[in-house]
């Protein structure tokens, strides 16, 4: 009877409750992570920002969203209609199923699977092609180099972190991430970002990580899919309204996605740094750090050149990173697990 | 392999130290003036539109209608007109027309004015509609300036009647001292 009640009942409540909570948070930041970025960028340059629209322009987002919704959704001409408007759809849909495995506190996730890691990143991997097709499908020469770009780049940045990744399976020993975020207990000491008995590389994995993700996501200074100066909007070029919207909108949750994973992996997700009090807040507070970080990182550098681009992720973080993979394979083998 | 290294370590190192100037920037005061709700004040040697000076002692224009500015414009767009009142020395201004469409702000009527009774003003926000409203009489300007001036002195408040023209900046906008002399050279000369 309990087990017919979970089935029919609670189950598919907890599924709609979960997808609701999910939809919110990514959406809810989406928005405001752009008026973060916007109020950040002035602050960096020495401007106020955003100030017009609401206390602060807090009200900026949702005057962007309704000028956005107002808009016509042009097709143009001769596009292959199918797959030009899937494509936001499919660049929204991974960051969101991969935020479905995130343990946001002890017991706050919306599921708690063992390959929790290996889902996020067979999603992640959606996101490349989602761009590509919209870049594809656009039949536009700016929309179709950016699509080439968008490929050749992730492909490269792609090997690294995973390398990167399976270090950190190989010194956890699992790929729930719940798990990942149990080993780190304990003080900030124990984190996996300074856990250097372990691996002294780990700094430097990390380091990689987070070049990663910002490779990943198509952030300054990675932005080579919609470098705006040489391809218009890259991609997104022919995207008007919220399919445009969209777009940016994933971007954020890209971001966030990224954001909180590198949390998990390395700053012990909800452990507090000093052993107590873990929970929620503290899963927040790193994440929303690394947000911020990015934010920073963006305002602060240049956009790279493609061979730069490339020659950074084959000859410096690849090797790296696979160095960092041996170290910590052997010694995973010689010290007492 | 050791350059390659050390080419790593420097390119890596550069990037941290942009990362803290950004930061260092992040914490420093804003410097944007909001246009329309904070202005600067005009540099001392801006050209507006030229404006009649207006007598300190008397109140009233030291314009006395030589029609020297008149004559020294070179493309005709000053027009002075005036009367000698009863038992009065000079010649009192009763029009002052300055078809500022024609004007090039070359300052000839400026330099040919004996009597230091012209100026240019500070004014720059100079729009409108038609083109009417260039052509412009100075010395009702003059007057409802000074009415509002009398106005605002009396009641502390702005008057209705007060002409379309921003009021003058009553504080300075909220700046950084150490930036104001590098970013704008447009300071206020006082």
């Amino acid at each position: 009877m309990n087990w017919l009640a979970a089935k029919l009942v609670t189950e598919p409540l907890r599924l709609i409750v979960s997808l609701g909570a999910i939809m919110g948070f990514v959406g809810l930041n989406a928005a405001y992570l752009v008026w973060v970025e916007r109020k950040g960028a002035g602050r960096f340059q020495r401007r106020p920002g955003p100030t017009e629209a609401g206390p602060a322009g807090l009200l900026q987002p949702i005057a962007d969203a309704a000028k956005l919704l107002s808009k016509q959704l042009i097709v143009p001409e001769g596009v292959d209609r199918t797959l030009f408007r899937a494509a936001p759809m499919l660049v929204m849909a991974p960051a969101m199923a991969g935020l479905a495995v995130m343990p946001f506190s002890e017991s706050l996730a919306a599921r708690n699977i063992n390959l929790g890691l290996l889902m996020i990143f067979a999603f992640g991997s959606l996101n490349v092609m989602a761009i590509m097709l919209g870049g594809w499908s656009s039949r536009n020469k700016y929309s179709i180099i950016s699509a080439a770009r968008v490929v050749s780049q992730d492909v490269a940045y792609e090997i690294p972190m995973l390398l990167v990744v399976v270090t950190m399976i190989l010194i956890t020993g699992t790929m729930n991430l719940n798990e990942i975020v149990k080993v780190q207990a304990g003080g900030f000491w124990h984190w996996n970002l300074f856990r250097v008995w372990v691996n002294p590389l780990m700094p430097v994995s990390f380091l990689i990580f987070y070049i990663c993700m910002l490779a990943e996501t198509n952030r300054a200074p990675f932005d080579m899919a919609e470098a705006e100066s040489e391809l218009v909007a890259g991609a997104y070029t022919e995207y008007s309204g919220m399919g445009f919207g969209v777009f940016f909108m994933a971007e954020y949750a890209n971001i966030l996605l990224g954001c909180s994973l590198g949390t998990v992996l390395f700053l012990g997700g909800w452990q507090s740094p000093f052993g107590m009090f873990s929970g929620l807040l503290w899963f927040l507070l790193k994440m929303y750090f690394l947000v911020f970080s990015v934010i920073w990182v963006r305002w602060t550098f240049p956009r790279t050149q493609f061979y730069g681009l490339l020659n950074l992720s084959w000859k410096i973080l690849i090797p790296v990173s696979l160095v960092a993979l041996l170290v910590s394979s052997a010694l995973v083998k010689i010290l007492p697990a | 392999m050791k350059n390659a290294i050390s080419e790593i370590y420097s390119g890596l190192k550069s990037l941290f130290t942009g990362m803290r100037i950004t930061m260092g920037e992040f914490f420093k005061p804003t410097v944007t003036v909001q246009y329309p709700y904070e202005t600067l004040n005009m540099p001392a040697r801006f050209r507006g539109h030229i404006e009649l000076v207006k007598d300190p002692a008397t109140g009233q224009p030291k314009c006395f209608v030589c029609k020297l500015c008149e004559k020294a414009c070179p493309s005709d767009c000053i027009t002075v007109e005036g009367v000698k009142p009863e038992g009065a020395k000079r010649k009192a201004v009763t029009s002052y027309r300055l078809d500022f469409t024609k004007c090039s702000l070359c300052g000839s009527c400026v330099e040919a004015c004996r009597d230091g009774a012209i100026r240019f003003s500070k004014e720059y926000n100079l729009a409108a509609t038609n083109k009417e409203q260039f052509i412009m009489d100075l010395f009702k300007r003059l007057q409802a300036e000074s009415q509002a001036a009398e106005a605002s002195k009396a009641t502390e408040k702005p008057a209705l009647n007060e002409p379309v023209r921003p009021a003058p900046p009553t504080e300075a906008p909220a700046r950084p001292k150490e930036a104001a002399t590098p970013l704008t050279p447009t300071l206020d000369a006082k």
